[in-house]
This record gives structure tokens, sequence and C-alpha cells, in this order.
């Protein structure tokens, strides 16, 4: 699947919920179902501090793609972090660059990603770009 | 008139709001409180009608202006009882008023070595302008620590004072967990050993009666925000004896006798210490916001919001899993706690999704969540205008989320 469809997928999933608290319901349920952080990356390096909660990133190029683990401690936060990971886990470089990220907009969750939620997420993001920039470079 | 709370939510034009589809309710007043129409009103009226920069002037605006602006210095002199108006300087708010007592205090009084005791439940606010001063100065900062209820170790703080001690500078009630520290003892304490003390009023102003005479504190600040005036006014009040020694901490108009390139001489108190043209319009705010408290009756209000804080509490231990932080005997306002396991910006948010306006997290005091071993809490803060209803849907909310985060 490509990541836009992947997005469609997700914005699909989430639209059989009108009531807020049934989307937060859930995002709780991705949120315990993520595959578990390998301890041996919950190291400073891979941690994105926000103000309010904490979430772990840690990346690596397997033939050709990038293989994201994350992790985060408000259990929210790492429902969203569950999605993203969903999303963009498992493609090249180029595709994560190419692709705009507009599902978290469409299902309602935009304030999460906003700069001023300090949560972590924003920077996430972020990373997971710039994680996507250096392997393309060192494959060159 | 007896106090009556739909009148009183009638007056707070956003309290009647919906927020995501559900009646708001705000529980968030230690951060900031809601102003009043008679307040709002106050403010723009000063720009409607009489705005013009104070002092100076020989116009008619201008004139009426200074009068109503210094009529409010009159007001705040007798909300807190200080023995003249000479002693409250106006700031920008409780933040500025720590800097200017350091910057000030600090340049004229401290000398390398010297020691200022701070509390572990302080504000960044109040540690951070000492640290800078710290730096500058090398003087030694002491932290009096917090026992796990909530409260000052008294014990610590006397055994602290010595020679070197030059300023303690204390919280009267805790921004996380509302706990009403015993200032007046430890002023008594302090001036016993002929240290002068500052008191940080932030949390207070508007909660529990304030005498300034009667605590003795050398200084006490508070800002404007948090007791239904306009943001970014406040006050500092210091002892005539301090203020007349202290250096001004900025320059500017207003604050100047006579200047010259050979030398600058300083203006009388209290603009000695209000370089610039301050805000004025904020400032009338806060003198509407005064009237409006006296005209509710102060004691009726304090009274109501001390039953709704012991109801909050009594409400509140009943919700499966709750923990509070901070249970002093004496505290009133706000209620910091955590349910079961869940991280508070889960709870937070979740909360904001069903109409609650609570704060989540280190609540800028993060050597007190250091001191307790935790990332942060939720926190419920309470004013005159919300209703025991009202705590009644935050505790099915806390049991409607608790079940959700497991």
């Amino acid at each position: 699947m490509t990541i836009k469809e992947k997005q469609e997928e997700v914005i699909e999933e989430f639209s059989a919920f009108d009531d807020w608290m049934d989307k937060y319901s859930l995002l709780i349920e991705l949120g315990n179902e993520l595959d578990s952080f390998d301890e041996a990356y919950r190291q400073e390096q891979n941690l994105i501090d926000g103000c309010q909660s904490k979430v772990w990133l840690h990346a690596e190029l397997k033939d050709g793609k990038i293989d994201f683990q994350g992790d985060s401690d408000a259990i929210i936060v790492k429902g969203i972090v569950a999605l993203l990971l969903r999303v963009l886990s498992g493609h090249t470089p180029d595709e994560i660059l190419e692709n705009d990220l507009f599902f978290i907009d469409e299902i309602g969750l935009k304030e999460h990603l906003s700069p001023t939620r300090s949560n972590g997420l924003v920077a996430m993001v972020k990373q997971m770009k710039a994680y996507a920039l250096a392997f393309k470079a060192k494959q060159g | 008139m007896a106090f009556d709370i739909q009148n009183i939510r009638d007056d707070f034009p956003i309290l009647g709001q919906k927020v995501n589809g559900k009646p708001l309710v705000y529980l968030d007043n230690a951060a900031t409180t809601q102003k009043p129409v008679s307040v709002i009103e106050a403010e723009a009226n000063v720009y409607r009608t009489i705005n013009s920069n104070i002092h100076r002037g020989v116009h008619h605006l201008s004139n009426v202006c200074t009068e109503v602006f210094e009529d409010v210095r009159q007001k705040v002199k007798d909300f807190i009882n200080a023995p003249s108006s000479d002693e409250v300087i106006f700031t920008r708010g409780t933040t500025e008023s720590v800097n200017l007592l350091a910057a000030s205090f600090g340049e004229t009084f401290l000398n390398p070595g010297d020691e200022i005791i701070l509390t572990e439940m302080e504000h960044h606010s109040n540690i951070v302008p000492w640290q800078l001063l710290a730096q500058r100065k090398g003087v030694t900062i002491k932290v009096v620590p917090v026992t796990d209820g909530g409260e000052l170790d008294m014990q610590a703080l006397g055994e602290m004072l010595n020679e070197k001690t030059r300023l303690i500078s204390v919280a009267h009630i805790s921004n996380v967990m509302g706990t009403i520290n015993p200032v007046r003892e430890i002023v008594a304490l302090a001036h016993a050993a002929e240290i002068p003390v500052m008191i940080d009023g932030a949390q207070a102003i508007h909660h529990v009666p304030v005498d300034v005479q009667a605590l003795d504190c050398d200084f006490y600040v508070f800002s404007g925000h948090k007791m239904y005036a306009p943001t970014g006014v406040g006050v500092f009040y210091g002892k005539r004896k301090w203020l007349e020694q202290m250096n001004p901490y900025q320059g500017g108009g207003e604050m100047i006798d006579k200047v010259s390139f050979s030398g600058t001489t300083f203006n009388d108190l209290p603009y000695k210490f209000e370089a610039g043209t301050p805000n004025y319009a904020g400032i009338i705010g806060l003198g509407a916001a005064i009237d409006y408290l006296k005209q509710n009756h102060l004691e009726e209000i304090w009274n109501y919001e001390h039953q709704l804080f012991e109801y909050a509490l009594d409400k509140m231990k009943s919700v499966s899993g709750i923990r509070f932080v901070g249970e002093a005997a004496q505290h009133t306002s706000v209620i910091s706690f955590l349910l079961g396991n869940s991280h508070p910006f889960d709870v937070g948010t979740l909360l904001d999704k069903l109409g609650f306006a609570l704060r989540t997290g280190h609540h800028c005091a993060q050597p007190l969540m250091d001191r307790f071993g935790i990332p942060g809490t939720v926190r419920a803060s309470f004013a005159f205008y919300n209703t025991k209803e009202e705590v009644d849907h935050l505790v099915e909310a806390l049991i409607r989320v608790g079940t959700m985060l497991g």
C-alpha cells in the first residue's frame, strides 16, 4: 500500500465515529496495541521531549526502506505515534519525503500536531522526515 | 445582598459558551481568572473616553486619565492595607515584581557569599530571577524542603537561617497544591533574625484576606490577571524603608527627577520604580476588579470558595484510583491529582473533549514535581463563579476518563 492509500485507510476507520470520545477510545486502543519499543533504543538521542509528554523514535534503514519504532509515555500520544508509524514505516526515504501527511487533519487530530501543543508529536514528524533525508544522503 | 451564584456567573460573559459541544467548565483559575463585564468595560472605556498618556500632561484628558489611574493605587493600597500608596508600585505582573526585587534589592544589598532562602514549592517565577542574581552576585540559594503532605518543613527553614541570610522569598499559596503557607510565622521568625521576607501572593490575593501590615512582610507581589483584572498588570508592594534604599532597575520616563548626561536624579516613590508608560488601561481595569470584589463582599466570596473547595475535595475522593498531590492541613482553591497510572496529558486531553478546562503538566514548578517524582499533575483550580454542579460533572467525567484509560 502507498503512503497515500494508508492515510485514506486511516481516515476511513476514523470516519465511523462522530463522537470525540469514541475517536479517542480508538486512539487509546491503537496506543495499547503498538508493538513494544525495544528498550535498547530508549536512549537520550532517541528522546523527543515535549513539555507535556515524551516521545521516543528509532529509525533504521532495511533494504532501502525505513523501519521506524516509536513510543510515548502518554497513551493518546502513543496512539498517534502508532498511526504515524503505520503510515510511514516500511517506505523508502523518497516516498516519505514526497508525501504530505493529510490524515491527521482529516481525522480531526490537527490540534495534536500544532506547534503550541508541546506533546512531542510535531518534533517527531520533523524527525521522521529528517531521518528520510539522512538515509537518502547516505544512499547517495 | 446574599451571594447569588447565578448573578455572579452572568457577570462573566465567557462562562456561557460551549467547548467541543459541551458547556464550558472552567477550572483553570490558578493559571488565569475570567473577567467580569465591569472590568472589560472599564478597560475598554479608557480607550473610548479618556485615553491619554498619564502624568506630565497639561491637557484635560491627560489629567483625567492620571487621576483615574492614581485612584487605583489608592484602591490597591486599601485592598492590601498598605500604610501608604507610595509603597504600591505597578508592574506587568508577579514575574516582573520578583525580577524587580531580585534586581534592585539584589544589586543594593547583596554581596558574594550571602544567602537567599526559597522553598521547594516555588513557581519558576520565584526561582529563576534569584538564580540569575546568584550568578551575577555570587549569592547562594538555600531551598526549604516540602514534606510528603505538601507543607513546608518549618524546622528546616529555622535551621537555614544564619548571619549570611539576606532574604526569604516564599509563596503565600502553592500554585500546584494549594498549600497555604504559614507566612505570618515565617515573617516573625525571619524578623527575629532581622531578615526581610518577600511573599509571592499570585495564588493568594483573590482567595484569602491579605493585610500586609498584619503580615508585617517586607514585600508582597501579585498579578492582576489572577484576580479577575486584565492581564499585563501587577503589583509590587514594599516597605518604604527598603524602597528608599533600593536603586531602580529599569530606567526611562516617569522614574526620573532630572536627566542630564552629567548625571540623572530619580523621582520619588512610587515612580522611581515605574519606568516608561505603564499599562494604565489595564491598571484601571484592576481598579474595577477590586470594586467588583468588594461589591460582592469579599468575606462571602472567600467563604463560598472554601466551601466549594471542601466539597470538591470530598467528592473527588470517591473517584477510583485518584491520588492527590499535596494534602496540607491548610489548603485552598487548588487540587492537584493523578488518575491511576494515567499520564496527566491523557486525562487533560479527554477532559477537554468533555468541556473541562483543567491544566496538566508541571505547572512551572519542576522542582516540586521532582520532589514527588512525578512528570506532572492534573490540576483543578476554583474560583467563586464555579458551582457544585460543575464539581459533580467533573467527578462523573473523571470516572468516565479513568475507565477509558484503564
